[in-house]
């Protein structure tokens, strides 16, 4: 067992974890932030998105000692400061981004970071920069519409609802 | 303008705040003091004879708590089966035992052998590596038609491997033969309906917790119905009686089918939390899913269709082999009989229609619905085949199925496969979806796309499905062994909220926010009064569960039947408040008043009255405002639609790109046209997966080679366009209280045999007149080839 430290949504943590334990097991099993969810074993589903120094990243891809130092955000990590819902989860309540939910952490995450390099993607970026989420459930068409949506109200503009 | 609240409303989901700030508590979140943790090591070979097996090593590794094998599961009954079909001789169908860890034979690839219960999944994993296990591997088979001749036998019982031989109608047998036999015309189509692998996001898992001094077990488990869970394992697998057996579903994420039936796994872990004396955690990792949770479809069958000159079809017959896999899945037998040959009439009016389906054991995963379940069987050969026809016949495609269509005025219609059909207007949909595809413009587009070197395809497809499962004493008759019907209790609380505590079970469907617009409407209140709680046997009197496009029409009615009970009782209590008669009493907008005066008392004074009272009659109305309802369907709901879509194929590479699709869907009345029109979406994306992605495959040795993301191409954003969806046309169910079909299905339904014909009808210039799903570039590719040389 080896100590590691990192920030995780803001908060120093630490924990003793093996050589092995992925960060996914580091935050789910150590922490208990459940929000970060495992949909497979081979990279691909991206239900375990998370943000390490700011950039999307699988979280069952790396090993938690990897992250010593890190500043690790998490699904926990997306409200408002006074627990409403931030921009893009709005977005994803209000245009019916979601359904079973355990896609949803990833796909917020990953939204997140794709907002953050680029403020204006049209409907093709957001559907070839989600080539790593996989939904079952909304067949990405809301998903989609949500991403776009809190795109441009990020942008400062006025979105109509569904 | 939209209604903003009730029914109707698109109301905004209130389980998306905990999912979208990561609340949610799937069966993976919950953890337990002192759990420990099992891994199950699994056949790597799809049949043969477990000859040595010695745990013993295992048993003394690290970290390890115990280690079992079906020699410690004496006294246990084996996964039980919720249907039986009867063989066209009368005999039942051949039922061999599904023992829960393997018995001296493995008969599949993912076949769970030994379990291993451990302080770590790590730990349990490393300690597989020690049990010596030999397995003395037989031939294996995969194939259908192989598998019928009977040369490899996976089950002593059915030494053909067949699992039944069913005729339906028998009657008709005779009479089709003659009709196809005199017709103008016959078109005969071969087609392939693929395996797929129904991969809910979320892996299965279950936490079994047994609680040694009140002798109670508990199991949380990823399902679509827990009371059913409930019912199966305690009474035939592990006779543990139903008052020491709680059953948890908490949030589920995603199920398609896949999550209905009981599995092993489940059953194993509840056993096991009392033997080992701790809470015990199993989760399958995806490989496990892919190789454990029942698949979907995989139907091989040749349909023949009689038509006079004018192009009215005369007769139907088809001839099925279905796959059941290893062993029989708890719903398996009912898929390809009776939720599939009596949707075989589709949209149309076809006077004789028969059938012959020979289910087929192999040495595959078991396999059962997934979502559509048989009726996307169905209608992919009617759609397929009229598609087939019309071109044959020289008729456009949409006039051959405008010509037979059941029309709005034969209502309720009788088809010739059992079933009545309530309501339904096909030629609404029809002209619905062909205006929103601007099938006008379509020879534009074509041309459009020919610049481009590329051929442009429109494909149609109608469906018709039967949902709200089910009327119990047709089930009954037809084989299941339980009715199938839905209970309710809705309890006011003192103060006036609103407790509902439903049967259906939601895992995406969004039944916390719809089945709260429809009590709040009946009762006059605000949503965010009414609570719904679904998903433990511990809270809710009994339910069977979440399938087949159920939960509105048959969870939804139980709701409502109960409501009306409290109406009926609240007027009581309003009455004696109000010193009138009950007769007098009006209930509408939350208020109780007395007709043609202005005295009236609130809802929130009677719920009180209720609990609380003073004075009150306690001999002529019990105190307590609670009530309890179970609803039985008068007949399946049939929701029914047009779809249209058009494709793109590169005749270079066979890559299909799909850039437009249209639903226009019959679904009676709408609660929430927002989750309803949702609900389209995910069915469409997994009918186009199935259409042009998705497809399981093993090798000839029984293999599993798409057993990872990285082998079975699930749809991805990039796949897909933006849908069109409509659902104005709407003729309301006439037996449930809300009107309401169903829609969870149909999407999934309908697009498949959209989506060949139109690229089919992309490549007809170039003779391609058939090709099997998955249309993978491939298959396209070596389709044009074939055509052209
Ligand atoms: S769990 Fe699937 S990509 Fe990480
Ligand atoms: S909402 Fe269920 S997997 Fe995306």
């Amino acid at each position: 067992m080896t100590k590691v430290s990192m920030t995780v949504n803001g908060k120093a943590v630490s924990g003793d974890v093996e050589g092995r334990t992925l960060l996914v097991q580091f935050l789910r099993e150590g922490l208990g932030l459940t929000g970060t969810h495992v949909g497979c074993d081979t990279s691909q589903c991206g239900a375990c998105v998370v943000h390490v120094n700011g950039e999307s990243v699988k979280a069952c891809t790396i090993f938690a000692l990897g992250c010593e130092g890190a500043e690790v955000r998490t699904i926990e990590g997306m409200a408002n400061a006074d627990g409403s819902l931030g921009v893009i989860q709005a977005a994803f309540q209000e245009h019916h981004g979601l359904q079973c939910g355990f896609c949803t952490p990833g796909m917020v995450m990953s939204a997140a970071d794709l907002l953050s390099r680029n403020q204006n993607p049209t409907e093709r970026d957001v559907r070839e920069w989600l080539e790593g989420n996989i939904c079952r459930c909304t067949g990405y068409h809301n998903i989609v519409k949500s991403i776009m949506a809190a795109a441009a109200t990020l942008r400062g503009e006025q979105v109509a609802a569904e | 303008m939209p209604k903003d609240h009730g029914i109707g409303a698109s109301s905004k989901r209130r389980e998306d705040v905990r999912f979208l700030t990561g609340k949610g508590q799937y069966t993976d979140d919950i953890n337990r003091p002192g759990q420990a943790f099992c891994y199950f090591l699994r056949s790597n070979v799809a049949h043969g004879t477990i000859t040595s097996l010695d745990v013993s090593a295992a048993r003394d590794a690290k970290g390890v708590v115990g280690v079992f094998t079906s020699k410690d599961l004496e006294g246990l009954g084996g996964i039980p089966c919720g249907w039986e079909v009867t063989d066209k001789d009368g005999a039942p169908m051949k039922e061999p035992k599904h023992p829960i860890l393997a018995e001296g034979k493995v008969r599949h690839v993912g076949d769970p052998i030994v379990a291993i219960i451990a302080d770590s999944l790590a730990a349990g994993r490393d300690a597989a590596e020690l049990v010596e296990l030999e397995i003395d591997e037989l031939p294996a088979v995969v194939d259908m038609r192989e598998a019928i001749k009977g040369g490899t036998v996976l089950h002593d019982v059915a030494p053909d491997n067949i699992c039944y031989d069913w005729e339906f109608v028998a009657e008709n047998k005779a009479a089709v033969d003659e009709a196809i036999r005199n017709a103008h015309h016959v078109t005969t189509l071969e087609l392939v309906n693929n395996r797929l692998v129904p991969n809910a996001m979320e892996p299965r898992a279950a936490v079994g917790e047994y609680d040694a001094g009140r002798d109670e077990y508990t199991l949380w488990t990823t399902s679509q119905n827990p009371h059913v869970i409930r019912l199966l394992m305690g009474a035939f697998v592990l006779s543990i009686p139903e008052h020491k057996l709680r059953v948890v579903a908490p949030d589920v994420g995603g199920g398609f089918g896949s999550k209905i039936y009981h599995y092993a796994e489940e059953a194993f872990i509840t056993w096991v939390s009392k033997r080992v004396g701790r809470p015990v955690k199993w989760n399958a990792d995806r490989s496990e899913a892919f190789m454990s949770d029942a698949h979907g479809r995989d139907h091989v069958t040749k349909v023949e269709l009689a038509m006079d000159q004018e192009g009215n079809f005369l007769a139907l017959r088809s001839s099925t082999l279905a796959n059941m896999g290893a062993y029989l899945s708890t719903f398996a037998p009912c898929i390809p009989t009776w939720l599939h040959g009596t949707l075989l009439a589709g949209n149309y009016k076809t006077p004789l229609i028969f059938t012959n389906v020979k289910a087929v054991f192999t040495n595959t995963v078991p396999v059962d619905a997934y979502r559509g379940a048989g009726r996307p069987e169905a209608t992919y050969q009617l759609e397929r085949t009229i598609d087939k026809a019309a071109r044959e016949m020289g008729i456009d495609p949409v006039e051959l199925r405008r010509r037979n269509f059941v029309k709005p005025d034969q209502y309720p219609y009788q088809t010739p496969v059992a079933v009545i059909y309530d309501t339904g207007n096909y030629d609404a949909t029809l002209d619905k979806a062909l205006e929103l595809a601007d099938v006008r413009g379509f020879a534009e587009r074509k041309a459009d796309s020919a610049a481009r070197g590329k051929l442009r395809g429109l494909g149609i497809a109608n469906y018709i499905e039967a949902c709200g499962i089910a009327p119990s004493s047709l089930v009954g008759a037809l084989g299941a062994r339980a009715g199938l019907y839905e209970a309710a209790t809705v309890r006011v609380n003192p103060t006036g909220n609103v407790s509902v505590f439903t049967g259906s079970h939601s895992h995406g469907q969004g039944h916390e926010t719809t089945f709260a617009q429809v009590v709040a409407d009946m009762l006059g209140c605000e949503e965010a009064n009414v609570d719904i709680v679904h998903g433990d046997t511990s809270r809710i009197p009994f339910g069977m569960g979440t399938y087949g496009s159920r939960s509105l029409a048959v969870g939804g009615s139980a709701i409502v039947k109960s409501v009306e009970k409290i109406i009926t009782k609240a007027k009581k209590i309003a009455a004696h408040l109000l010193e009138a008669s009950e007769a007098d009493i009006t209930f509408a907008n939350g208020q109780f008043t007395v007709a043609g005066t202005d005295k009236a008392i609130d809802w929130g004074s009677v719920a009180l009255t209720a609990y609380v009272p003073h004075k009150y009659p306690i001999d002529d109305v019990e105190p307590g405002l609670e009530e309890t309802s179970f609803y039985d369907p008068a007949n399946f709901t049939y929701p029914a639609g047009t779809y249209v879509c058009e494709v793109e194929v590169d005749p270079d590479t066979g890559v299909v790109e799909v850039q437009s699709f249209v639903a226009a869907d019959d679904f009676g009345n709408v609660v929430n046209p927002m989750i309803v029109e949702g609900q389209v979406h995910g069915g469409l994306a997994q009918g186009i997966g199935q259409a042009i992605l998705e497809g399981c495959s093993y090798d000839e040795n029984g293999q599993l080679l798409s057993a990872s993301y990285m082998d079975y191409a699930m749809p991805r954003a990039a796949d897909l366009p933006m849908f069109v969806v409509d659902h104005s046309c709407n003729t309301p169910c006439t037996h449930n209280p809300l009107g309401v079909k169903g829609c969870g299905e149909a999407g999934a339904i309908g697009s498949p045999p959209a989506i060949v014909n139109a690229v089919i009808d992309a490549l007809s210039a170039h003779g391609v007149t058939h090709i099997d799903m998955p249309l993978t570039p491939r298959r396209v590719w070596e389709a044009i080839r074939a055509a052209r040389n």
